[in-house]
């Protein structure tokens, strides 16, 4: 068989033009991988056609769990959206409620009081924190070492995961911002119980570094596998940390400082390779960040109120318009776009879904990759299917 | 980064015929949007990912927005000449009397871009493109050949507004499976008779019953919902 020559009749259902098969020795063999499988992450599919050990193509299937959050949202008052986002990334219910919480607070010109801003920078860190420690955890558990990894990443997620419950009533659905403000306000003793468990966190991450970082079948399983160039990266809408693990400096705390992310002092670890050890790496490097975010704002935390006096609850309808609010979520950007006609519910309620787009890219890290390391990168781009699917 | 007027300029400058349009935005957000013409939307993206100055090379956001035909009520007023009886003598009087008069606004399909520039740090810059219609004119230029990111975010408003993207490599639905045949986004989308037999002999459900027996006998509306392929 000529290196040239095409299977067109292989793959009918596909609606794809030709797959060319590089060497010609066996045939290609197709598989679905998923939506069953444990590494997807929930209910995902891969359409893989193979060539010996090698992925020649990868197509990701979506829609499991697709549940048109959007066209709900547009039925019900834009307060009563705020529980359901917490559905979209429930491993980061919070960052969810900050960028809808945003957007709305843009198109209806709202102001947020000082010490709600500050409960949000902090809520956010912590979200980000315990998102970056179970990433890595499953990432870890993906390549094959079962259970442990994972525990003592969860194990630091409970501490703050209580701290999230202590506050807002709920581990993970948490349901806490509001627009203008919070929906109820952090103790004296919340607040020490946070710095207690924060003080902890440096400990945690030098012992997941040692046991990992420089871990041998670590570094021979994720070098070099999976890299992402910067110049597709940009192009094809990645964000959050898998694009600066491509060495793309963007973060948006930093470029668009919402809230108030302009007092803080931080710095944004970026990638050389774009792999996924580069990727494990960037998720360690701003774990440590987010340590030095929340230290600087738990001493700063002024008294006062948590909510704007001048906000509406009841009967609350923006002017006619339209506003799009992104903030830096654990997993890249996640916007929400809103259009107002004047009503009590939204127009058009669009979310921008980061674990989506940042797939986009997953066919291009995969392609001549074996297929035990698709199962890594994959892993390595850290989304959840509840916003993949919404 | 230079204003949205500016922008403006700067394309009519630079693409010949561009028909780029101003969308002011009335809320207090103030993010204005520039409306594409169709005919040379892909030379205009292609020059504002491009240009040096501009560089928008990071298509964050792409949806779409569904706008149905509007029937507006408008209240005139018009002055009749009426005959009436005054004291026992015809008279003719001028009145002025409120006339409803009812117009409909043709509908369409919008599609929404969201672009920063990583580059420069600059953004968003908000465009947008209207099909002629809701029906069969719904095609719009795609710019997935420009910016990947528009992949899988125009599959979607096709999959989910039924806009179809022109020059999308691989333009299949996303969310929802092949078989399905409407398009849920849409404002006039009407969800599938799902009725499920339930054997008591309650009134309500037995007009529900009733309903879904003549729903299925009068038109095809079930094959919608049981589209699995």
């Amino acid at each position: 068989m000529s290196s040239t020559e095409t299977k067109p009749e292989r793959l009918e259902g596909w609606n794809r033009p030709p797959v060319i098969v590089p060497d010609g020795e066996g045939e290609l063999l197709e598989v679905a991988m998923g939506p069953h499988h444990p590494s997807t992450h929930g209910v995902f599919r891969m359409d893989l056609a193979l060539d010996g050990e090698r992925v020649v193509r990868l197509k990701p299937v979506f829609g499991y769990l697709h549940r048109n959050h959007e066209k709900i949202a547009e039925q019900v008052s834009y307060l009563a959206s705020m529980p359901y986002t917490d559905r979209l990334d429930y491993i980061c219910s919070l960052t969810n409620n900050w960028a809808y919480a945003l957007a709305v607070e843009k198109l209806a010109a709202q102001e947020v009081p000082e010490r709600a801003q500050y409960i949000r920078v902090i809520l956010a860190e912590l979200t980000r924190i315990q998102n970056h420690a179970s990433s890595i955890g499953f990432l870890i558990q993906e390549m094959g070492a079962s259970g442990t990894p994972l525990m003592y990443a969860f194990k630091e997620r409970e501490k703050i995961l209580d701290l999230f419950e202590s506050l807002t009533g709920s581990r993970m659905m948490c349901n806490y911002m509001r627009f203008g403000g919070c929906r109820v306000d952090v103790s004296a003793a919340w607040l020490d119980a946070t710095r207690k468990v924060v003080a902890g966190l440096p400990a945690f991450i030098d012992e997941f570094e040692a046991l990992l970082s420089s871990n041998e079948i670590l570094m021979a399983r994720t070098q070099g596998v999976g890299i992402l160039k910067p110049d597709l990266a940009v192009n094809a809408g990645v964000s959050g940390p898998m694009l600066r693990a491509s060495g793309v400096n963007y973060d948006i705390r930093k470029v668009d400082r919402y809230g108030i992310y302009d007092r803080f002092k931080f710095r944004v670890p970026l990638g050389d390779h774009g792999d996924v050890y580069d990727r494990y790496m960037m998720r360690v490097l701003e774990m440590r960040e987010s340590i030095v975010i929340l230290n600087q704002a738990l001493k700063e935390i002024p008294l006062g109120p948590i909510m704007d006096p001048k906000a509406k609850i009841r009967g609350f309808r923006p002017k006619p318009g339209e506003a799009y609010g992104r903030i830096e979520a654990p997993k890249g950007e996640l916007g929400f776009y809103l259009v107002s006609d004047g009503g009590p519910n939204p127009y058009r309620y669009r979310v921008r879904p980061p674990s989506l787009i940042n797939l986009t890219v997953l066919e291009d890290m995969c392609l001549g990759q074996n297929v035990a390391d698709v199962v890594l990168i994959f892993g390595s781009v850290d989304i959840v299917l509840g916003e993949v699917d919404r | 980064m230079k204003s949205v007027e500016e922008i403006k300029a700067a394309i009519e400058a630079a693409v010949p015929g561009a028909g780029v349009e101003f969308v002011p935005n009335p809320g207090p957000a103030a993010e204005h949007s520039l409306r594409l013409a169709p005919e040379s939307a892909l030379a205009v993206a292609t020059f504002l990912r491009d240009d040096a100055d501009l560089a928008f090379d990071f298509l964050s956001n792409v949806t779409g927005i569904d706008w149905p035909d509007k029937e507006i009520a408008e209240k005139a007023k018009v002055k009749r000449q009426v005959i009436k009886t005054v004291e026992g003598v015809d008279q003719q009087l001028e009145e002025t009397v409120e006339e409803t008069r009812k117009r409909v606004e043709p509908g369409c399909l919008e599609a929404v871009y969201h672009l920063y520039s990583i580059a420069k740090k600059h953004g968003p810059l908000v465009l947008r493109m209207k099909t002629a219609n809701r029906s069969d004119q719904v095609e719009l230029p795609s710019f997935t050949p420009v910016w990947r990111s528009a992949e899988f975010q125009e599959r979607e408003i096709f999959d989910l507004y039924g806009i179809v993207f022109r020059g999308h490599p691989d333009l299949r639905r996303l969310l929802m499976w092949d078989g399905f045949k409407d398009h849920p986004m849409r404002k006039d989308y009407v969800e599938p008779d799902d009725y499920e037999y339930e054997p008591t002999a309650h009134d309500e459900v037995l007009k529900r019953a009733q309903e879904h027996k003549s729903r299925e006998q009068g038109s095809g509306n079930r094959e919608q919902g049981s589209g699995i392929a």
